[in-house]
């Protein structure tokens, strides 16, 4: 039904847990387009009909009619009960995942997404997922709200800092859908995207297998945590200041502090800026913020971090 | 109503007092000057010194839109910085609904028109009505300190925890909105007294023009409502100065309680700006097209029914929040209900129409317009109420378009409707038809192609508060650009002709409209006291089926030296006294 405004909604990639929203899409636009039709004649049609002679028209008093008053309230009160139990259906479906789902964890931060594997396995920016198969996702903010949403699937589940919140879906055919973040979180919200990339099962096995548990050197080790923790959000290795000041060649530098205070730069500093970073203050930073990370980067993980920034020169 | 008991009905001498079509004193050559202007406490040049401050804040509101859609010409950076575009926004967003909407027509229109249409000489407490304006300007200057000084980046929503943690000047614009709110709250109140207390003789409830039942269930809403959000601006500020812990998890609190506050206020609040717009519908439509109201009791309690269920459905906005299953399950069915008593007033009006005598003039075009955009945002609300599908639309543009129908194709377009209806009333002075007419059209052209392509593109999953967007969307938003400028030279040229009118020497006949509301029984522009008489009223005010004489009665005793002008027949009419 509502074929008519199929050209408003993106393919569906997960009928599982879209079709229901599309039919109820469909029908509700193509009830409004026909009720609004109606309106719209009945007004041009009493305009020309109706329009006025002369100052003097006199017109029939009319002042109610109870039939017509109940039948369009009984008539509108009929479709949108159908379009409640409808909706109530499809959002049930949204709520409950089948059992035998696949998790994935999420973590989002301004501004970037991580997920993880059961098997350690850590991603940036992208999220790899079977085909054929439902996949649960299990979500917590490292700081703001935010929202996770995919068009593609017609699902989309805030991202709250207090709380775990999931949502599920189940890609039929390898592709790639778009994810956005709907749930405004400050200055580069727009630019927090992530993709979901779907593999044929077998290819989706080897891929994980590929992607280790994050082992590595220290130095591979800490520049993967520097995208996980979304630090790159913020700090370019390239030498031009973002959010905050550049990483490029900051190992051993003279900063100047916002009070005045220079320091040089050596793994306490750094280790401070990480956990503390309100402690001390960058020159021309006064109006940024950047979050504590204390609680959230374990001691090896910030001696890896220090590893990894010692190489930016 | 009731049958009229014995003890309730009196006799009253009347007479027939036609109003002049050339007043020697109105209220604008008396109390003259700057200072007589500031401190004065008639409801008339209080309501023009709101409608001055809207424009104003409309201007500013409108000018940052048009920034935000230039912005938005190119998918990346086209000429401000992300976080410049995320305080236009913010502002943007703010200015509209808390210093445009909300008292563009209680507290412009409303003040001006409603103790006219009941024919007092002003509303209960004038001096409260003055201080209610220099109130809504404090809060307004707490605002500017805000822009000047950091500016403010939350959106219009101020979320938390992200407002918590926000190096913008989120305080002093909670404070300001702080503020206001007691202007909404006084106005409220006094507009409550007012239409219970100082109806003239004569008005009972079935006789009230339905422009003051919606400002009655406006004010109603007003006086409940803004209550809890002047708690959730406080709170915030709480936290944010002492670090109480309330809705940020970091300081153990829970930052989906904000939001339920916040709605808790915000969504009672779409209503304080549509309903008065409602008002508005309906007394223009009567007049262009000389017909008694269809269904005036259907249209009159449905705006207090549409009051009261408000009340329930603030979790509508929250469907996605992670908020209890339950509870966004009754909040969707709930939602439906209040979208039932709007439908009936859009199909009385409608109905209103037929065999009419039809008179296309610039209000009347807003009021077809009204119809016709405010019946599209009312169908996309159903879609947004339906669950599923607003799992899917939710912060898209979808909810962008759909509330630019709602607030700017339903409140805007009706204020529109009201200031052309009454303007000849305020000031004196017609504006000019043809440009009037033009500039509607351009304004219907502009909003449906600024607005209904992101319908499309929200659909196919543009985000809001978006600053970059992916490719794909780029046509949809340039259109939607070009239709924003498209509708920005339609509001210039009504200020031009609107400003025009008022140098012009030419003077604006009392009822232009041939109107039977009690309101254009006075000159044009009113006298200081509205009235010079006590006016009586024996008929509805949409009874266009009767001579117009009837509807230009007083008490006779009341008749101060007006001479010659009016025609002196006494007759003698019982009426029906209210009860209160
Ligand atoms: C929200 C943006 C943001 C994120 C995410 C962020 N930072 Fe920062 N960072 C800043 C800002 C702003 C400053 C400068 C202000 C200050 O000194 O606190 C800063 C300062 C620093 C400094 C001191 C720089 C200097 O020039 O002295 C270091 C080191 C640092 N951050 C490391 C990190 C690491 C490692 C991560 C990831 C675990 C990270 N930051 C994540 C915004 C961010
Ligand atoms: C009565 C008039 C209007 C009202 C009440 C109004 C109200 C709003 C509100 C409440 C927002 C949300 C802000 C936020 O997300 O925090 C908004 C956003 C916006 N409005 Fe308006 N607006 C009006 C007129 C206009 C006009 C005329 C235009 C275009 C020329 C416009 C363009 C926009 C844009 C581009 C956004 C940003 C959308 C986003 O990024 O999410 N608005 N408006
Ligand atoms: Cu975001
Ligand atoms: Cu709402």
């Amino acid at each position: 039904m509502g074929g008519l405004f199929d050209f408003m909604l993106p393919e569906l990639e997960s009928p599982m847990t879209g079709a229901s929203t599309d039919a109820v899409m469909g029908f509700i636009h193509l009830v409004s387009f026909i009720l609004l039709i109606g309106i719209t004649i009945a007004l041009i049609y009493f305009a020309i009909k109706y329009k006025r002679k002369s100052e003097d028209d006199e017109t029939p008093l009319i002042t109610h009619n109870n039939t017509l008053e109940i039948t369009w309230s009984v008539i509108p009160l009929i479709l949108v009960f159908i379009v409640f139990g409808w909706g109530y259906k499809g959002w049930l479906t949204l709520q409950s995942p089948p059992d035998d789902a696949y998790e994935i964890h999420v973590s989002a931060f301004k501004w970037g997404w991580t997920f993880g594997y059961d098997t350690g396995a850590q991603v940036s920016n992208e999220v790899h997922v079977p085909a054929g198969r439902p996949v649960k996702l299990v979500m917590q903010s490292e700081d703001v709200i935010h929202s996770f949403y995919v068009p593609d699937y017609r699902i989309k589940q805030d991202v709250l800092p207090s709380r775990y919140t999931s949502v599920w879906f189940q890609a039929e055919e390898p592709g790639e859908s778009q994810v956005f973040c709907t749930e405004y979180c400050g200055t580069s919200h727009s630019d927090m995207l992530a993709k979901v990339i779907v593999h044929e099962p077998e290819d989706f096995k080897i891929w994980l297998a590929k992607q280790g548990s994050g082992g590595g050197t220290p130095i591979e080790r800490g520049e993967n945590l520097v995208g996980i923790h979304g630090c790159t959000s913020c700090h370019s290795i390239d030498g031009s200041d973002k959010i905050g000041p550049t990483l490029k060649g900051l190992f051993g530098k003279e900063e100047q502090l916002a009070d005045g205070a220079t320091i040089t730069v050596d793994e306490n500093y750094i280790r401070e800026s990480i956990l503390e970073p309100k402690a001390k203050i960058v020159a021309g930073f006064e109006n940024q913020v950047m979050t504590s990370f204390e609680g959230r980067v374990s001691d090896e993980e910030i001696s890896d971090i220090i590893e990894y920034i010692k190489t930016l020169e | 109503m009731a049958d009229a008991e014995v003890s309730n009905v009196k006799t009253l001498q009347v007479k027939r007092f036609k109003p002049s079509e050339n007043p020697k004193s109105t209220f604008f050559s008396e109390e003259k000057g700057l200072w007589a202007w500031m401190t004065t406490v008639d409801h008339k040049k209080i309501g023009l010194m709101y409608l001055g401050s809207v424009a104003l804040f409309f201007l500013l509101g409108g000018a940052l839109a048009l920034l935000l859609r230039t912005e938005l010409l190119t998918p990346a950076k086209t000429f401000i910085e992300a976080d410049t575009y995320n305080q236009f926004f913010t502002l943007h967003g703010a200015i509209m609904v808390f210093f445009v909407l909300i008292p563009s027509i209680p507290a412009a229109l409303g003040n001006f028109v409603l103790p006219m249409q009941l024919g007092a000489k002003d509303v209960a407490f004038p001096r409260l009505n003055l201080a209610s304006f220099y109130i809504y300007v404090v809060g307004a200057i707490f605002t500017f300190i805000a822009l000047a000084n950091n500016g403010l980046d939350t959106g219009w929503t101020f979320y938390t925890p992200y407002s918590t943690g926000s190096t913008s000047s989120v305080v002093w614009v909670t404070l300001g909105v702080f503020i206001l709110g007691f202007s909404s709250i006084l106005t409220g109140t006094n507009f409550i007294t007012t239409v219970h207390k100082l109806r003239a003789p004569g008005i009972t409830w079935g006789k009230l023009p339905l422009n003051i039942w919606a400002l009655y269930a406006t004010s109603i809403i007003q006086v409940l409502a803004t209550p809890v959000l002047a708690i959730t601006v406080l709170l915030l500020t709480m936290e944010r100065t002492l670090g109480i812990g309330i809705f940020d998890p970091a300081l153990g609190g829970d930052p989906v309680l904000f939001q339920h506050f916040f709605w808790f206020y915000s969504h009672p609040a779409v209503y304080i700006m549509i309903v008065p717009g409602f008002g508005i519908i309906s007394e223009v439509i009567t007049a262009f097209s000389k017909k008694h109201i269809f269904g005036y009791w259907a249209i009159a309690l449905s705006s207090l029914a549409i009051a009261f269920i408000g009340f329930l459905v603030w979790g509508h906005h929250m469907f996605t929040s992670g908020q209890s299953a339950v509870a966004t399950t009754i909040f969707s069915f709930l939602t439906f209900l209040v979208g039932i008593p709007t439908g009936i007033k859009i199909l009385n009006w409608v109905a209103t129409l037929y065999k009419g005598s039809i008179e296309m003039k610039t209000p009347m075009l807003y009021v077809f317009m009204f119809l016709f955009l405010f019946s599209i945002g009312g169908f996309t609300g159903i879609m947004l109420g339906s669950l599923s599908a607003d799992i899917h639309l939710h912060d898209t543009y979808y909810v962008v378009a759909h509330f630019h129908y709602v607030m700017m194709g339903g409140t805007l377009i009706a204020l529109l409707a009201g200031l052309h209806y009454w303007w000849p009333k305020m000031t004196g002075k017609m504006y000019n038809e043809t440009q009037g007419k033009i500039a509607a059209f351009l304004i219907f052209v502009g909003f449906n192609m600024t607005f209904l392509p992101q319908f499309i593109m929200g659909s196919q999953g543009m985000p809001r508060r978006y600053y970059n967007y992916i490719d794909q969307f780029t046509p949809f938003h340039q259109t939607s650009t070009i239709g924003s400028y498209v509708l920005g030279v339609g509001f210039l040229l009504i200020a031009y002709y609107l400003f025009r009118s008022i140098f012009s020497d030419e003077r604006a006949p009392s009822n232009p409209w041939n109107s039977r509301g009690l309101e254009w029984q006075s000159t044009s522009p009113p006298d200081l006291h509205n009235f010079d008489h006590t006016p009586v009223v024996i008929h509805g005010p949409y009874d266009y089926h009767k001579p117009m004489e009837e509807f230009q009665l007083g008490l006779a005793a009341s008749h101060n030296g007006h001479g010659g002008h009016g025609h002196g027949e006494s007759v003698e009419v019982t009426t029906e006294t209210e009860k209160a």
